[in-house]
Protein backbone atom coordinates (compact mmCIF):
# COMPACT_ATOMS: atom_id res chain seq x y z
CA UNK A 1 0.00 0.00 0.00
CA UNK A 2 1.21 3.38 -0.98
CA UNK A 3 1.97 5.90 2.10
CA UNK A 4 -0.66 7.72 3.55
CA UNK A 5 -0.96 11.07 4.08
CA UNK A 6 0.12 11.51 7.81
CA UNK A 7 2.16 8.31 7.56
CA UNK A 8 5.76 8.40 7.49
CA UNK A 9 7.37 8.30 4.21
CA UNK A 10 9.73 4.84 3.45
CA UNK A 11 13.34 5.31 3.54
CA UNK A 12 15.48 4.73 0.96
CA UNK A 13 18.80 5.03 0.13
CA UNK A 14 19.87 5.50 -3.65
CA UNK A 15 22.45 6.56 -6.12
CA UNK A 16 22.93 9.66 -7.46
CA UNK A 17 23.93 11.35 -10.26
CA UNK A 18 26.95 13.61 -8.14
CA UNK A 19 28.57 9.97 -7.49
CA UNK A 20 27.56 10.19 -3.98
CA UNK A 21 24.60 7.24 -2.21
CA UNK A 22 21.40 9.94 -0.72
CA UNK A 23 19.23 8.39 2.11
CA UNK A 24 16.03 9.94 2.81
CA UNK A 25 16.82 10.00 6.68
CA UNK A 26 20.35 11.04 6.39
CA UNK A 27 20.03 14.60 7.68
CA UNK A 28 17.30 17.04 9.94
CA UNK A 29 15.91 19.35 7.73
CA UNK A 30 12.17 20.81 8.37
CA UNK A 31 10.48 19.73 5.19
CA UNK A 32 11.53 17.18 2.34
CA UNK A 33 10.59 17.05 -1.11
CA UNK A 34 10.79 14.28 -2.68
CA UNK A 35 9.84 14.24 -6.79
CA UNK A 36 9.55 11.47 -9.24
CA UNK A 37 11.08 12.91 -12.83
CA UNK A 38 13.15 11.51 -15.69
CA UNK A 39 14.60 12.57 -18.79
CA UNK A 40 12.13 11.90 -21.70
CA UNK A 41 8.93 13.12 -20.47
CA UNK A 42 7.67 16.34 -21.48
CA UNK A 43 5.48 16.90 -18.68
CA UNK A 44 8.53 16.80 -16.12
CA UNK A 45 10.36 18.89 -19.06
CA UNK A 46 7.71 21.33 -18.76
CA UNK A 47 8.00 21.69 -14.93
CA UNK A 48 11.56 20.71 -14.57
CA UNK A 49 12.85 24.87 -14.28
CA UNK A 50 9.86 25.67 -11.97
CA UNK A 51 11.06 22.73 -9.04
CA UNK A 52 14.42 23.80 -9.59
CA UNK A 53 13.36 27.11 -8.42
CA UNK A 54 11.59 25.67 -5.74
CA UNK A 55 14.81 24.24 -4.13
CA UNK A 56 16.47 27.16 -4.72
CA UNK A 57 13.59 29.11 -3.06
CA UNK A 58 13.93 27.39 0.19
CA UNK A 59 17.03 26.61 0.43
CA UNK A 60 17.96 28.92 2.91
CA UNK A 61 14.91 27.70 4.99
CA UNK A 62 16.66 24.44 5.50
CA UNK A 63 13.87 22.53 2.75
CA UNK A 64 15.93 19.37 1.10
CA UNK A 65 14.82 18.48 -2.21
CA UNK A 66 15.59 14.84 -3.94
CA UNK A 67 14.87 14.16 -7.14
CA UNK A 68 13.81 10.78 -7.86
CA UNK A 69 13.89 8.27 -11.77
CA UNK A 70 12.63 5.12 -11.83
CA UNK A 71 11.89 4.82 -14.76
CA UNK A 72 13.01 1.74 -16.65
CA UNK A 73 16.25 2.33 -18.78
CA UNK A 74 15.99 -0.93 -20.93
CA UNK A 75 12.63 0.46 -23.22
CA UNK A 76 13.72 4.31 -22.64
CA UNK A 77 17.10 4.40 -22.81
CA UNK A 78 17.24 8.63 -22.28
CA UNK A 79 15.82 7.90 -18.62
CA UNK A 80 19.26 5.54 -18.34
CA UNK A 81 21.87 6.66 -15.18
CA UNK A 82 24.30 7.66 -17.63
CA UNK A 83 21.90 9.82 -20.02
CA UNK A 84 21.11 11.29 -16.30
CA UNK A 85 24.33 12.22 -15.14
CA UNK A 86 24.86 13.91 -18.74
CA UNK A 87 21.98 15.88 -18.29
CA UNK A 88 22.79 17.54 -15.24
CA UNK A 89 26.43 17.94 -16.33
CA UNK A 90 24.70 19.92 -20.09
CA UNK A 91 22.43 22.01 -17.60
CA UNK A 92 25.39 23.19 -15.26
CA UNK A 93 24.33 21.25 -12.02
CA UNK A 94 20.82 21.05 -10.36
CA UNK A 95 20.45 22.60 -6.96
CA UNK A 96 19.55 19.27 -5.39
CA UNK A 97 20.39 15.61 -6.08
CA UNK A 98 19.35 13.58 -8.91
CA UNK A 99 18.77 9.97 -7.51
CA UNK A 100 18.29 6.48 -9.30
CA UNK A 101 15.99 3.99 -8.05
CA UNK A 102 16.93 1.62 -10.60
CA UNK A 103 14.84 -1.50 -9.05
CA UNK A 104 12.14 0.78 -8.82
CA UNK A 105 10.94 -0.12 -5.46
CA UNK A 106 10.98 3.05 -4.08
CA UNK A 107 8.57 4.36 -6.66
CA UNK A 108 6.52 1.20 -5.49
CA UNK A 109 7.29 1.69 -1.88
CA UNK A 110 5.76 5.88 -1.96
CA UNK A 111 2.83 4.80 -4.26
CA UNK A 112 4.68 7.22 -7.23
CA UNK A 113 2.85 7.29 -10.22
CA UNK A 114 3.86 9.57 -12.72
CA UNK A 115 6.32 12.11 -13.62
CA UNK A 116 6.24 14.78 -11.66
CA UNK A 117 4.84 13.67 -8.68
CA UNK A 118 5.72 15.52 -5.69
CA UNK A 119 5.58 14.00 -2.25
CA UNK A 120 6.38 17.21 1.00
CA UNK A 121 7.62 15.77 4.25
CA UNK A 122 7.69 17.45 7.16
CA UNK A 123 10.55 17.41 10.09
CA UNK A 124 9.46 14.28 11.22
CA UNK A 125 9.21 13.18 7.58
CA UNK A 126 5.73 12.33 7.69
CA UNK A 127 3.95 13.02 4.09
CA UNK A 128 2.40 16.30 3.90
CA UNK A 129 1.27 16.84 0.21
CA UNK A 130 1.26 14.56 -2.35
CA UNK A 131 0.50 15.39 -6.23
CA UNK A 132 1.67 17.71 -8.56
CA UNK A 133 3.51 20.69 -8.40
CA UNK A 134 0.50 23.30 -9.99
CA UNK A 135 -2.48 23.07 -12.01
CA UNK A 136 -0.60 23.77 -15.37
CA UNK A 137 2.68 22.50 -17.32
CA UNK A 138 1.76 24.72 -19.90
CA UNK A 139 1.97 27.74 -17.64
CA UNK A 140 5.36 28.70 -16.15
CA UNK A 141 3.59 31.31 -13.99
CA UNK A 142 2.03 28.96 -11.46
CA UNK A 143 5.73 28.73 -10.24
CA UNK A 144 4.77 25.54 -8.33
CA UNK A 145 2.18 27.15 -6.60
CA UNK A 146 0.46 23.99 -4.94
CA UNK A 147 4.11 23.02 -4.30
CA UNK A 148 5.13 26.33 -2.42
CA UNK A 149 2.00 26.50 -0.88
CA UNK A 150 2.69 23.13 1.00
CA UNK A 151 5.66 23.60 1.82
CA UNK A 152 4.89 27.57 3.25
CA UNK A 153 2.22 25.24 5.40
CA UNK A 154 4.71 22.52 6.46
CA UNK A 155 6.88 25.11 7.42
CA UNK A 156 4.37 27.05 9.29
CA UNK A 157 3.01 23.78 11.18
CA UNK A 158 -0.03 23.68 9.36
CA UNK A 159 -1.83 21.14 7.43
CA UNK A 160 -1.70 21.70 3.73
CA UNK A 161 -4.59 22.05 1.75
CA UNK A 162 -5.22 20.27 0.27
CA UNK A 163 -3.58 17.90 1.39
CA UNK A 164 -3.22 15.70 -2.35
CA UNK A 165 -4.06 16.74 -5.85
CA UNK A 166 -4.39 14.91 -9.28
CA UNK A 167 -0.26 14.42 -10.72
CA UNK A 168 -0.56 14.87 -14.44
CA UNK A 169 2.44 13.80 -16.57
CA UNK A 170 3.58 10.42 -17.79
CA UNK A 171 3.24 7.25 -16.55
CA UNK A 172 6.26 5.81 -14.56
CA UNK A 173 7.79 3.25 -17.14
CA UNK A 174 7.73 -0.07 -15.09
CA UNK A 175 9.65 -2.71 -15.79
CA UNK A 176 8.11 -5.21 -18.12
CA UNK A 177 6.64 -8.43 -15.68
CA UNK A 178 6.90 -10.00 -18.49
CA UNK A 179 9.61 -11.26 -21.26
CA UNK A 180 9.72 -8.74 -23.44
CA UNK A 181 8.19 -9.45 -27.54
CA UNK A 182 10.85 -10.51 -29.56
CA UNK A 183 12.60 -7.92 -31.31
CA UNK B 1 -6.68 21.09 -30.05
CA UNK B 2 -6.86 18.91 -33.13
CA UNK B 3 -10.57 19.16 -33.49
CA UNK B 4 -10.01 22.96 -32.67
CA UNK B 5 -7.19 23.08 -35.23
CA UNK B 6 -9.93 21.45 -37.94
CA UNK B 7 -12.41 23.48 -37.25
CA UNK B 8 -10.41 26.41 -37.19
CA UNK B 9 -9.14 25.21 -41.02
CA UNK B 10 -12.77 24.58 -41.79
CA UNK B 11 -12.05 21.19 -42.01
CA UNK B 12 -14.82 18.49 -40.58
CA UNK B 13 -12.94 17.00 -36.97
CA UNK B 14 -15.05 14.13 -37.43
CA UNK B 15 -12.38 13.08 -40.64
CA UNK B 16 -10.02 12.57 -37.91
CA UNK B 17 -8.56 8.91 -37.20
CA UNK B 18 -7.29 7.32 -34.19
CA UNK B 19 -4.74 4.26 -33.82
CA UNK B 20 -3.74 3.12 -30.87
CA UNK B 21 0.23 2.11 -30.84
CA UNK B 22 0.20 -0.37 -27.73
CA UNK B 23 3.51 -2.66 -28.99
CA UNK B 24 6.99 -1.97 -29.91
CA UNK B 25 6.62 -4.01 -32.50
CA UNK B 26 4.03 -1.94 -33.84
CA UNK B 27 5.64 1.52 -32.78
CA UNK B 28 8.85 0.02 -35.08
CA UNK B 29 6.26 -0.94 -37.67
CA UNK B 30 4.47 3.00 -37.99
CA UNK B 31 7.74 4.93 -37.18
CA UNK B 32 6.12 5.65 -34.16
CA UNK B 33 8.80 7.78 -32.26
CA UNK B 34 6.15 8.65 -29.22
CA UNK B 35 2.84 9.53 -28.10
CA UNK B 36 0.81 11.82 -29.65
CA UNK B 37 2.08 11.66 -32.91
CA UNK B 38 -0.21 13.86 -35.54
CA UNK B 39 -0.23 12.92 -39.06
CA UNK B 40 -2.12 15.11 -41.82
CA UNK B 41 -2.52 12.89 -44.63
CA UNK B 42 0.24 10.95 -43.89
CA UNK B 43 2.97 13.90 -42.93
CA UNK B 44 3.81 14.45 -39.14
CA UNK B 45 2.83 18.22 -37.90
CA UNK B 46 6.53 18.61 -36.76
CA UNK B 47 8.61 15.83 -38.18
CA UNK B 48 10.95 14.55 -35.85
CA UNK B 49 15.00 14.53 -36.22
CA UNK B 50 16.55 12.13 -38.53
CA UNK B 51 17.49 8.74 -36.24
CA UNK B 52 15.00 9.20 -33.57
CA UNK B 53 14.18 6.20 -32.08
CA UNK B 54 10.36 4.78 -32.54
CA UNK B 55 9.20 3.27 -29.33
CA UNK B 56 6.39 3.85 -26.93
CA UNK B 57 7.93 7.14 -25.28
CA UNK B 58 5.91 9.98 -24.62
CA UNK B 59 6.40 12.47 -27.14
CA UNK B 60 8.21 16.14 -26.56
CA UNK B 61 6.85 18.89 -28.88
CA UNK B 62 9.00 22.20 -28.93
CA UNK B 63 7.01 25.24 -28.85
CA UNK B 64 7.21 28.26 -31.46
CA UNK B 65 8.61 29.85 -27.93
CA UNK B 66 11.49 27.29 -27.04
CA UNK B 67 9.23 25.91 -24.36
CA UNK B 68 8.82 21.72 -24.54
CA UNK B 69 5.38 20.61 -24.08
CA UNK B 70 3.67 17.11 -24.28
CA UNK B 71 1.53 18.83 -27.48
CA UNK B 72 2.35 20.07 -30.55
CA UNK B 73 2.28 24.39 -31.01
CA UNK B 74 -1.35 25.30 -31.63
CA UNK B 75 0.27 26.92 -34.74
CA UNK B 76 2.53 24.43 -36.18
CA UNK B 77 -0.96 22.16 -36.44
CA UNK B 78 -2.81 24.76 -37.65
CA UNK B 79 -0.10 25.63 -40.36
CA UNK B 80 -0.08 21.59 -41.27
CA UNK B 81 -3.81 21.38 -41.67
CA UNK B 82 -3.40 24.62 -43.74
CA UNK B 83 -1.19 23.25 -46.01
CA UNK B 84 -2.96 20.18 -46.38
CA UNK B 85 -6.22 22.02 -46.96
CA UNK B 86 -4.46 23.35 -50.29
CA UNK B 87 -2.54 20.65 -51.77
Amino acid sequence: MPTAIGERAPDFELPATDGERHALSAEGAPATVVYWTCNHCPYALAWHERLLDVARDYSDRGVRVLAISSNDPERYPADSFEAMVERVLQEGGWPHPYLYDETQQVAREWGAERTPHVFVLDSGLQLRYRGAPDADYDDPSQDAAWLRAALDAVLAGREPDPSETQAEGCTIKWKPSRPVEPA
Amino acid sequence: MLREAMAYRGLDPDLIEVSEVDTEAAARRHEFVGSPTIRVNGVDVQPPVEGEPTGLACRVYRRRDGRTSPLPDPEDLREALGVAAHR
